[in-house]
């Protein structure tokens, strides 16, 4: 039943946050977008989310819905009849899907995280081996998943391009700070290209947080305590 | 019975005592599905297993029309997409949404707590049983007034759960560490006493005198204490 208000409890840059809203774009679903303040968590957000307490929280008809992909797909299980399919149909490529998106999360988004918080040169270049390493596997997972076609999903943007993609700006900003080009056209041509077209789809600009804007934020939440 | 043609052929490379490639035979067996079991020893990694699964090295690996799947979450969701009888999630967007929520608290969370309680001594012991419990909290108050996560069968977060109620329970016997007592989780002990009258599960899960003695040996070798 797709019926219902539905309400986005996140942060303009979180890229967890930034999945739901691109899923809810891509099937023309209105939403109130309810943004926290930064250091602090709403009584909404603790109600809605009470295990792990962490944005994004959609709630449909004030029932919530956590945790990013697990948002997408319901996403694309309540409004499957508007818009694209976001998850493939065929059940192997769901599969592969799944697997990468699990993987983006749980390894390659660690390493860029590492990165961003890594101290001196040694720590550093040990991260950008590891992100090098999780880059040349997605650039062959691209190969496999897209068969071709402009997105892992193919034609359109689907679950595992917004999995990646929701990285995006972060990975800007990771490259700025590093003076280090971590999508590199040389190593990693198709995702460059991939990229690319992700953040000019119309469903993703608007939710797509500005480089510089990230950046100064960032800076903000990595400073360190002045002596 | 006719002959199975090689595009029907599933085998599953995993380990007898994981808990992660019993809840694969699980769902297997639940949809009726012949497969062949490859036992592997992931101390000496066959190049099978290195073929299939070159991101992680490491099983459960479904193997279907010659196509490897791997990644336990992920191979339950494509035994579900795949064989449609006896369904593993339910068909409700937003039970499914809880279904998966619940099964990535019981991997990313209870697992790693529960681990720590096996690896930790002393405070640091009491401190990881303390967190365990925390967590399984939720899911004793999701079990009220259900035989089943899933409701009145077996359901996805039922076989994902079996790493409590087969491993975790199993294993605190051996430790004399009490984290799942009776008095504080009586819908549990409930649900373990359902999953034991359910012939699926008794017919896939570990022979409860060899895990004993094969958990008793792990834990000789790693020098932690047993009861």
């Amino acid at each position: 039943m797709s019926s219902g208000e539905v309400k986005l409890i996140g942060a303009w840059a979180s890229p967890f946050v930034m999945r739901p809203r691109v899923a809810l774009n891509l099937k023309s679903v209105p939403y109130e977008f309810l943004q926290e303040t930064f250091g602090s968590k709403s009584e909404l957000l603790l109600k809605s989310n009470p295990v792990h307490k962490k944005i994004p929280v959609l709630l449909h008809a004030d029932k919530p819905v956590c945790e990013s992909n697990i948002i997408v797909e319901y996403i694309d299980e309540t409004w499957s009849s508007s818009g694209p399919s976001i998850l493939p149909s065929h059940p192997y490529d769901r599969a592969m899907a799944r697997f990468w998106a699990a993987y983006i999360d749980e390894k390659w988004f660690v390493a860029l995280r590492n990165f961003l918080k890594a101290e001196g040169e040694e720590d550093k270049k040990a991260v950008i081996a590891q992100m090098e390493e999780g880059n040349a596997l997605l650039e062959k997972a691209f190969i496999d998943c897209s068969k071709g076609k402009p997105f892992f999903n193919g034609d359109n943007i689907g679950y595992l391009d917004i999995s990646l993609g929701s990285f995006l700006a972060w990975l800007r900003v990771t490259e700025l700070a590093a003076s280090h080009k971590l999508l590199d056209e040389a190593k990693t041509p198709s995702l460059c290209k991939w990229a690319e077209l992700f953040c000019n789809d119309p469903a993703v600009k608007p939710v797509m947080p500005e480089t510089a804007k990230l950046a100064e934020f960032a800076k903000k939440i990595f400073a360190k305590p002045q002596a | 019975m006719a002959e199975r043609s090689d595009t029907e052929e599933v085998k599953l490379l995993g380990m007898w005592p994981s808990p992660f490639s019993r809840r694969i035979e699980i769902a297997l067996t639940l949809k009726g599905v012949p497969y062949e079991f490859s036992e592997q020893d992931i101390t000496n990694k066959s190049s099978l297993l290195l073929q299939l699964n070159p991101v992680y090295k490491m099983i459960p690996v479904l193997v279907h029309n010659g196509k490897p799947i791997s990644e336990s979450l992920v191979i339950l969701e494509y035994i579900d997409d795949t064989w449609r009888n006896n369904p593993i999630l339910p068909q409700d967007p937003c039970e499914r949404a809880t279904a998966r929520f619940w099964a990535k608290l019981i991997d990313q969370q209870i697992c790693v707590a529960a681990m720590k309680v096996v690896g930790k001594v002393g405070d640091e012991r009491d401190a990881a049983v303390e967190a365990t419990r925390d967590l399984l909290m939720f899911l004793e108050k999701e079990l009220a007034g259900k035989d089943f996560f899933g409701g009145e069968s077996l359901g996805f977060v039922d076989i994902v759960a079996t790493l409590v109620a087969f491993w975790l329970m199993r294993t605190e016997d051996l430790l004399g560490v009490k984290v799942v007592p009776v008095e504080l989780f009586p819908e549990i002990h409930r649900w373990v006493k359902n999953l034991l009258g359910n012939d699926v599960i008794k017919k896939c899960i570990p022979p409860e005198d060899e895990h004993l003695a094969y958990i008793r040996a792990r834990m000789d070798k790693l020098n932690i204490k047993s009861a």
